[in-house]
This record gives structure tokens, sequence and C-alpha cells, in this order.
């Protein structure tokens, strides 16, 4: 063959400068022109005040119940799974937001294994993106469906997880990242809230379920300082809303109750503004990384691996995806 | 799935307005990520011994790659093949981190026969490829290595009157394996005119002989005034005349990296006596493009004709079902597994 003789040198110091670190802004600025996609899937029973929470942290109508659809919100007897996209630009940043709804989730009186179509939905948009990704001829840029991150609600009980909520986690958290959220916090005081985080926090260590971001994925020690602190005031208790009110001179989002207004963005009243910081200011991209570089490897290896070995293929063997 | 119009948000400069979501914060949060990331890039370098190769390349980097170089005499050089030697340095600037990767082709060029001295670096460029594809294919992604060839500077000698027949044939072997920058070498024995001549005698050739060389993308409609013109300036002045040089000179009054002659200094950084500031800096502001059409172009055109060729499956005529062709990588990892390694 040929004889090749490589060599190493660490940490070489250069002698002027050169240039090098206005790669990352020739990066920044091709990606900024690519646009960014991100897909967010909302799941939770009726009445949690799920549409109105991603209309509140995207501040516009971007979830189903969009003004154009009137009033009528018809449970389906059957999980649906419905996938709206918009367009959204901010600061010369265009993001291609799909949230995707889950309406009939957890409302029918049997729910056992109602979180099979879900995890169908997330199953079927990893094989579309490995299907285009083995293609001989495959496109430069994959349109990206997966779901990149799943915002559970959990009912404001005050006691604990119901059955449902553990189960629907324990299936998916090992597929998608899921973030769990408290709903419509504003029926519990302050106190009754600190408890319930508390307990809810107790049963998924007990049951084992690794919500996003998980403890294994931490990159390095000023992740993993990072993601501990957002680790443990997880899960989020929140309000959402889209009307506006008055509150000493500013104008804020909120609802307004015969005693008081809630707002939204004040964190005194809920924690509202840590999701939203959390989810869209610092974490947006590494929820698509770790959904791209862990959930869908781990998907892709099955499939390798169920397909794959050394059998010989005969003309009539085909194999069913696991959908 | 359905669409809805483009719902546009006015441009907000107080984060606390309402309104803001905050994900315009998103190309920082990818900057973070590519700066602990860092950058790998590979150049190759061809020519003949003496036309200033090393010496060029330690100044583009202004590192020394090649401390201790021992140059072997006429007679060593006759009997050697093309040989291909990689060094790798790990250069930091402002934070980040670049991995650079030289790979270097001594022989090239040297044998009195030199018919076949670039199979091996053709060897070379397809056997990187054929790494990637294995590891892209592979069940371990997470830390793959990317050695592909990025860019090759071709080193033109300025003696001659245009490019040499080995010249045609080696760029016309590589063109659609890899990004190829012809580079004048030694620029300094030729007057300006005589480069000017030069140059536009090279271009025909290319031309007349269908080479495809890298192509500068133009500037974008929306970029500053500065840019396009910088970026019009480089691409009037291929091919670029270069000079390289490890010395300091003194000359007028300040210390230089140049080259000492009793008619004067040629100074390697000042753009009026020769291209090598503008190599530089098409280098470093095109590495990204230069990393993509390498993905993008060459290497997928490697993958298509590989997967194309087939392991121990021929492909049939009708476009296959993605899942055998699933398998067919599968297997193609395993098999080449199976197979030996690179030495």
């Amino acid at each position: 063959h040929y004889y090749c003789r490589q060599s190493e040198s660490i940490g070489s110091t250069l002698l002027g400068y050169i240039g090098i670190d206005t790669i990352i802004e020739q990066m920044r600025k091709k990606t900024m022109k690519a646009g960014f996609d991100f897909n967010i899937m909302i799941v939770g029973h009726s009445g949690l005040g799920k549409s109105t929470l991603v209309n509140t942290l995207f501040k516009s109508q971007v979830s189903r119940w969009s003004s154009g659809w009137g009033g009528e919100h018809k449970i389906p007897k059957t999980v649906e799974i419905k996938a709206v996209s918009h367009v959204i630009e901010e600061g010369g940043v265009k993001m291609k937001l799909t949230v995707i709804d889950t309406p009939g989730f957890g409302d029918q009186i049997n729910n056992e294994n109602c979180w099979d179509p879900i995890s169908k939905y997330i199953n079927e948009q990893y094989e579309k993106f490995l299907k285009e990704e083995v293609n001989i001829a495959r496109k430069k840029r994959i349109p990206d469906t997966r779901v990149h991150c799943c915002l559970y609600f959990i009912s404001p009980t005050g006691h604990s997880l119901r059955q449902l909520d553990i189960e629907f986690m324990k299936h998916l958290s090992r597929v998608v990242n899921i973030i769990p959220v408290i709903a419509k916090s504003d029926t519990m005081t302050p106190d009754e809230k600190n408890e319930f985080k508390h307990r809810v926090r107790k049963e998924l260590e007990t049951h084992g379920i690794e919500y996003y971001p998980q403890n294994e994925f931490d990159d390095d020690m000023e992740d993993k300082n990072e993601n501990d602190k957002i680790r443990e005031a997880m899960p989020f208790a929140v309000v959402g809303s889209d009307k506006e009110f008055q509150v000493n001179g500013k104008r804020v989002l909120g609802r307004k109750t015969a005693w008081g207004v809630v707002e939204v963005e004040n964190p005194n009243h809920c924690e509202f503004a840590l999701l939203r910081d959390f989810l869209i200011r610092s974490h947006l991209q590494d929820l698509k990384e770790v959904t791209h570089n862990i959930h869908y490897e781990t998907y892709r290896a099955r499939r390798l691996n169920d397909n794959g070995g050394l059998h010989p293929i005969s003309a009539n063997n085909t194999q069913e995806s696991n959908l | 799935m359905w669409w809805s119009h483009v719902l546009q948000q006015g441009q907000f400069t107080n984060p606390e307005t309402p309104g803001y979501v905050g994900f315009a914060n998103l190309p920082n949060q990818v900057h973070r990520k590519s700066v602990k990331k860092g950058f790998e890039f590979t150049l190759m370098v061809v020519g003949e011994s003496g036309l200033g190769k090393s010496t060029l390349i330690n100044s583009l980097f202004l590192t020394d790659l090649y401390p201790e170089r021992i140059i072997p005499g006429a007679a060593e050089k006759i009997e050697r093949t093309v040989q291909i030697e990689a060094s790798t340095v790990e250069i930091e600037e402002r934070g980040v981190k670049l991995r650079l990767t030289v790979v270097d082709t001594p022989g090239y060029g040297d044998a009195i026969n030199s018919q076949d001295c670039f199979s091996t670096i053709i060897a070379y460029i397809d056997d990187q490829f054929e790494r990637y594809l294995h590891d892209e294919s592979g069940l371990n992604r997470r830390h793959i290595v990317d050695n592909r060839v990025h860019c090759c500077f071709y080193f033109i000698s300025p003696l001659g009157h245009g490019l040499k027949p080995l010249d045609v044939q080696f760029m016309k072997a590589i063109h659609n394996k890899v990004n190829v920058v012809p580079v004048i070498a030694k620029a300094d024995t030729l007057t300006l005119r005589e480069r000017e001549r030069l140059k536009r005698r090279i271009l025909d050739e290319i031309d007349e002989h269908s080479i495809k060389i890298y192509h500068l993308p133009d500037a974008e409609s929306d970029e500053d005034e500065e840019f396009k013109e910088q970026t019009r300036t480089l691409k009037a002045s291929i091919p670029f005349a270069v000079v390289g040089s490890n010395q300091q000179i003194e000359a007028k009054g300040k210390k230089v990296r140049g080259r000492l002659y009793p008619w004067g200094v040629v100074e390697v950084e000042n753009p009026e006596h020769n291209d090598f500031l503008k190599l530089r800096t098409m280098l470093i502001t095109h590495m990204q493009d230069l990393q993509e059409v390498t993905q993008d172009l060459h290497y997928e055109n490697f993958r298509s004709e590989r997967l194309k060729r087939g392991g121990r499956f021929e492909l049939l005529e009708v476009p296959p079902d993605p899942i055998f062709l699933l398998l067919q990588l599968a297997l193609f990892h395993f098999s080449s597994q199976l197979s030996t390694a690179l030495p």
C-alpha cells in the first residue's frame, strides 16, 4: 500500500494573530441563514392549559387552538397526533416551530397504553430521518421532524403523581427528552407548591425516570453544575396566559382574579420565566443535540442490530420497522 | 401538518420588552457548543521538492510544523516513492481550538519517471473517505474523527511557462475528490508583469483542460461592502503567487518576515510583493466552506459511487427499498470490520 507517517504536537504557540476565531463567526452566519427547526410535543389530559402555555412561551398563537379554530374542544375517542408548524422570527433568527399536540391523551375512561400512538409517532420520525440518511442520493439538509422536546403536564392535585404520569414518563423518557411541568400552578399556595414539587421529584427518582436534562449526558463539570441547579428546581410550576393587564403601571401577561392578578412572568408568582429561559434561551440547541446524538442514535443502533448481523438475506425477507 | 403564513415579530433591542421570546439567543448557544468542540481541518500540500511548501506552511500558521528537517540529497530522492506525512498541530486563538493536520507529499515529481507518483496520493484521499464512510455507517458514532482532506494546495513552479503535463494530469485526477487551490510558488523569481502573464496562462490552461479548481463563493448580498470587495479581490488574484519565509529581516525600520537579497527585501506579508496574505485570508475565511464542499460534494460523490459498487451485494436497477439499503450498510460495516485494517 503506502507508508504514512503521522506526527502530533499539542498546544502549539502562535507567533502572531491568524484569525482562527473568525471561523466561529462564519459558522454562526451560516447557521443563522439556514434557520432552525424546533419540534415540541405537548402531552397531558385536557384542561391543563397546554395550548395556552405554549402560546405564552412563544408569544404567538402557535398551538392548535389559535383564534381561527373556534371554541369547541371536543375530546377525541382515541389519542390523536396533531402537528402545526409556524415560522417565527426574532432578532434576525428564523425558527420553524412545530407544536405537536396529543388530544385525547388521558381523557378516556380506560387509558391503558394511551401512550402507544405517541411512542409510534416519535419512532416514525426517527425512521423517516434514518431512511433519508441511508439513501444513496441523500438530501444535503435532512428535514428534521424528530421530537426535540416533550412537555409533560402534571395535574396540580397537590397530592402526588398519577399512575398514568408515571407509566408515560417511564416508557418515553428513554426515547425522547421529557420536561415535566406542573400545570395551572396558581391553584396552589407557595407552601403547597413546594411540598408538591418535592414529592413529585421524589417519585420520579423512585421510579428511575430520567427527565431532561439527564444526568448521564452532562458534558463537563460546567454543564453538570448548571444542570444540577435546574434539575433541583424541576418540575417547574407554571401558569400560562395570553391576556395582558395593567399592574403598577406596566402591562403584564396574567390572569385576573377578584383577589389579584397572577403575573405569569413574575418569579414570585410562578416559575414560567424559569421554564422559558431554560427551554428557549439556554437549552434549545442542547435539546436538539441530545435528541440527535443520543435518542436518535439509540434508535438507529437498535435498527442496525435488529436487521444487520451476519445472516444471509433471502429474497422474501422483508423486515418490518419497530413501530 | 399544515403551514401558516410567516408570523413576523419586530426587532427587539430590550430583552424584557413584551413580545421577546428569547430564541434569538440560539446562535449564541450554537456558538458556545462550537467553541467547546473546536474545529478539525486537513490541508494537503502537493508539489515538487524545493518549491517552498514547508516554508510556506510554517508561514501560514505562524508555527513551526517541521522543526527538524533533514533535506535528502538527490541520490536518496531518486529511489524514493511518494510518501505521505501527516502532521497534526492544535492551535488555539482567543479560545477557539483548531486541530490542523497538514499532509505533506514528499517525493512527488522527484523521480525520473513520475508516471505513477500520484496514485499514492489518491489512495490516501480515498482511504480517508472510506474510513469516514465506515465510521458513519457504524454503531457508535459519537466520536467520529474527520480526517478527510478538505483542501489541497497544488504548487506550480514559477520557472515554466504555465502548467506542466504532470500538473495537468494530477489536478485532473484529484479535482473530483478534493478542493484544489493552485498556488504559484517562489513568486519572487518573477517580476510583476511576468507574474500576471503566468497567472493568465495558467487560468487559460485550467480552462482548456477542464480542470475544476476550488471556486470561492460570491459574497452574499447582505454582507458589508468591505467583505464584498475583499471577495472580489481574492477571486481576481487566483492563482495566488506566494513567497514564504521563516526569517525576520530588518526593513524600513521594523522587523518583517522576508527574504533578504542584495537588491532589496521581499516582504512576505506585503500585498504589493506577493499574494501570501490573500492566500491566508482565503483559507481562514473559507475554512468552513471548504469543509462543507468536501462533505456535500466530494464525500457524497465518493459515498454514492461506493454504495453503488457495493460490498457483497449488487444493487438492483430498481430503486432499492430503504430497509434493504439499511441492511446493505450494516453488512458493509460488518464486512469491513472483518477485512484487514489499514497499516
